[in-house]
């Protein structure tokens, strides 16, 4: 589980990077939503990778991480989660915002070459 | 402690916070009560913090220090966020305040009417800010850090039109990949160290076994990144001049606070994590913040001197304050910190006093002067012929913006008499006297950094204020509201207070700097802090 994991946060990091480096705004802005999600399973995957380990405690099992999923990146996820999506669409007001001034989606505010 | 004294320690944040709550839904048309009810937010928050920073300076007068905790929900410190005040924190909630106070007052003239959210945007930015310097929590760090981001991206474009939005895009941009990049530290740390907490990271980090030790170093340093891409370290800085030369005056000068976050992150965080009490991490990554301190006062000082826009002159002025702070952090002495600190509060000031001055000048340039800069531009020096004899007569509001202009280029060359050159000369006297001067080099190239860049700084303003003031043949004379003056004047007559009170401001940034030097009180304070103990139905 942990090489398909690595794989994921991996190709939605590169491909959220090649993305960010594009011309055009509507690409910067998947960009950094690809790189946001790699992010939070990053920060997931920081707790350590269990499978069927609850965050929570149950009565009669030891309280430790070897039985138990580490609950504190869960509620950093969600935190991230949640100022990452005001964020993207901020970003995406201010691309409309661009493109309605300048009259095209170049990061720039103008092709390159003119 | 008492109660009262207690909750103190979060009212900065929460003062702001509600006031710009309430702001919100109150129509744009009633300007003038939301600018009344924001002077009063921001002066009471600048109130809270000169009280917090009376606190934290006289707990303890035998020279040692203490923080004051206050621990949220009433859990204790390595499992709940805390908040932490010591004079490091309190020093930066009052520059904050007064930064924010005299880009508000600024603004109430003109600039407040130019878009939507104004006020609600400031306080939630002062709201932000102010969480940042009193959190003590890693992952808290990153809420505050977005949450005064959010803010600043409306200010940012506060006042529309095509530059501050393009403008605006990039700086939104790269912020949310700096976000991201510090998103990634933070959880890099929590999985080498398992705590979230400064101080009980501080305590953690001399304990981290060899194997988790690389990926300990890997999340300080990318977290590193996100606060040096904020502080505009060079190669991190290219954002910086385009985005703070085009938003609005009033804003700029609010936003000069806002590399000085990133600067008092690095601050805390590393003399913290990576103190000499660290073990095998200790002084990790001080090599980096220097050279980059150093390669960002170069950059900016060259900036400075092919700058023609006086705009575009000030943001320069911010990454040469900016690298000289980095660089000379790294010192890892006492005595030099504290000169760092007492620049920190100069060069802010100075520097929100030149954004303010800018646009009053520029606004009487706008007619003639502007042909004179792209004549310039396109066939070099030709002008001098043109020069008055000596003895123009000076309109009073010309003869006030030129002082003030001269006092900002003092304070930020660093020369005597004023405050600049106080700090400077702390910095320089502290870098004599380290024991090692001899073997090593760093502290001479310092030291020629400092006098260097001064020497810059001066004559890039020099330049800019003979062709400001002297050259204009027949010059407008900008019309000047008194609200617009009194900012300005206040932010230049605190520096000129903290030249005359010199020796009370050394003897605390020198406190402030040796508390930074010996973390151990900070995190004993913050992990021994006890619950606060309550009949549960007597608590509100």
């Amino acid at each position: 589980m942990e090489i398909i994991l690595a794989l994921s946060i991996g190709a939605l990091t590169s491909s959220g990077i090649w993305l960010l480096l594009r011309s055009r705004t509507y690409q910067v802005l998947i960009g950094l939503s690809l790189l946001s999600y790699a992010v939070n399973l990053f920060i997931f995957s920081m707790g350590r990778v269990q499978s069927a380990a609850p965050p929570l405690l149950k009565p009669g099992v030891p309280a430790d991480l070897a039985h138990y999923a580490d609950p504190v990146p869960q509620a950093l996820v969600l935190t991230a989660i949640v100022i990452t999506f005001a964020m993207t669409a901020l970003f995406l007001v201010v691309l409309l915002a661009a493109r309605g001034l300048t009259r095209t989606d170049h990061v720039d505010g103008r092709r390159s070459g003119t | 402690m008492s109660v009262t004294v207690e909750h103190l320690v979060i009212a900065p944040i929460l003062l702001p916070l509600v006031t710009a709550a309430l702001m919100v839904p109150l129509p744009e048309r009633m300007r003038t009560l939301k600018a009344a009810i924001a002077l009063i937010s921001t002066l009471g928050t600048i109130a809270i913090a000169f009280t917090l920073l009376g606190i934290a300076d006289a707990q303890a007068p035998d020279g040692g220090s203490a923080v004051s905790v206050y621990q949220l929900g009433n859990w204790p410190a390595p499992f709940g966020i805390v908040l932490v005040v010591d004079r490091l924190s309190a020093l930066m909630l009052a520059l904050t305040g007064v930064v924010v106070l005299a880009g508000l007052m600024f603004s109430i003239a003109r600039w407040h009417s130019a878009g939507s959210y104004f006020h609600a945007l400031v306080q939630f930015m002062l709201a932000g800010l102010n969480g940042v310097f009193l959190t003590g929590d890693l992952f808290n760090l990153f809420v505050f850090f977005e949450v005064l981001l959010a803010a600043s991206y409306g200010l940012a474009l506060h006042g529309s039109g095509v530059l501050r939005v393009k403008a605006g895009l990039h700086y939104i941009a790269i912020n949310l990949a700096a976000s991201s990049l510090f998103l990634i530290g933070v959880s890099l740390i929590y999985g080498a160290t398992g705590t979230l907490n400064m101080a009980d990271l501080a305590a953690r980090i001399p304990a981290v076994p060899e194997s988790e030790r690389m990926l300990l170093e890997a999340g300080a340093a990318i977290l590193g990144v996100a606060f040096l891409i904020k502080a505009g370290m060079w190669p991190l800085c290219f954002w910086l001049p385009a985005t703070y030369s085009v938003v609005a005056p009033p804003v700029a000068a609010m936003f000069a606070i806002m590399t000085k976050v990133g600067i008092y992150a690095i601050l805390r965080l590393w003399l913290l994590l990576f103190g000499a009490g660290a073990g095998a991490s200790a002084a990790f990554g001080h090599e980096w913040l220097l050279i980059g301190g150093i390669a960002t006062v170069i950059f900016g000082s060259v900036g400075l001197l092919a700058s023609q826009d006086l705009a575009r002159l000030a943001s320069y002025s911010v990454l040469v304050s900016s690298g000289t702070l980095l660089a000379v952090i790294t010192v890892g002495n006492a005595g030099v910190t504290g000169g760092a600190l007492f620049y920190l509060v100069i060069s802010t000031l100075a520097l929100a006093a030149f954004f303010l001055l800018i646009e009053v000048i520029e606004r009487g340039r706008i007619a003639g002067a502007d042909l004179i800069a792209v004549t310039l531009e396109a066939f070099g020096d030709g002008e001098e012929n043109e020069i008055e004899p000596v003895g123009i007569a000076f309109p009073a509001t010309m003869a006030i913006l030129g002082i003030g202009f001269a006092i900002c280029a003092l304070l930020l060359a660093g020369l005597p008499p004023l405050s600049g050159f106080i700090a400077k000369f702390l910095m320089l006297t502290a870098l004599f006297q380290l024991p090692d001067l001899s073997a090593d080099a760093t502290p001479w190239v310092l030291m020629a950094l400092l006098l260097v860049s001064g020497l810059a700084v001066l004559f890039a303003l020099m330049r800019a204020g003979i062709r400001v003031f002297w050259v204009p043949v027949e010059s407008n004379v900008p019309t000047v509201r008194f609200l617009e003056v009194l900012p300005i004047v206040g932010l230049l007559a605190l520096c000129v207070v903290l030249t005359i009170k010199a020796e009370p401001a050394a003897r605390f940034m020198q406190a402030t700097a040796h508390d930074l030097h010996a973390p151990e009180t900070y995190i004993k304070g913050v992990l021994s802090a006890p619950r606060v103990e309550r009949p549960l139905e007597g608590s509100p």
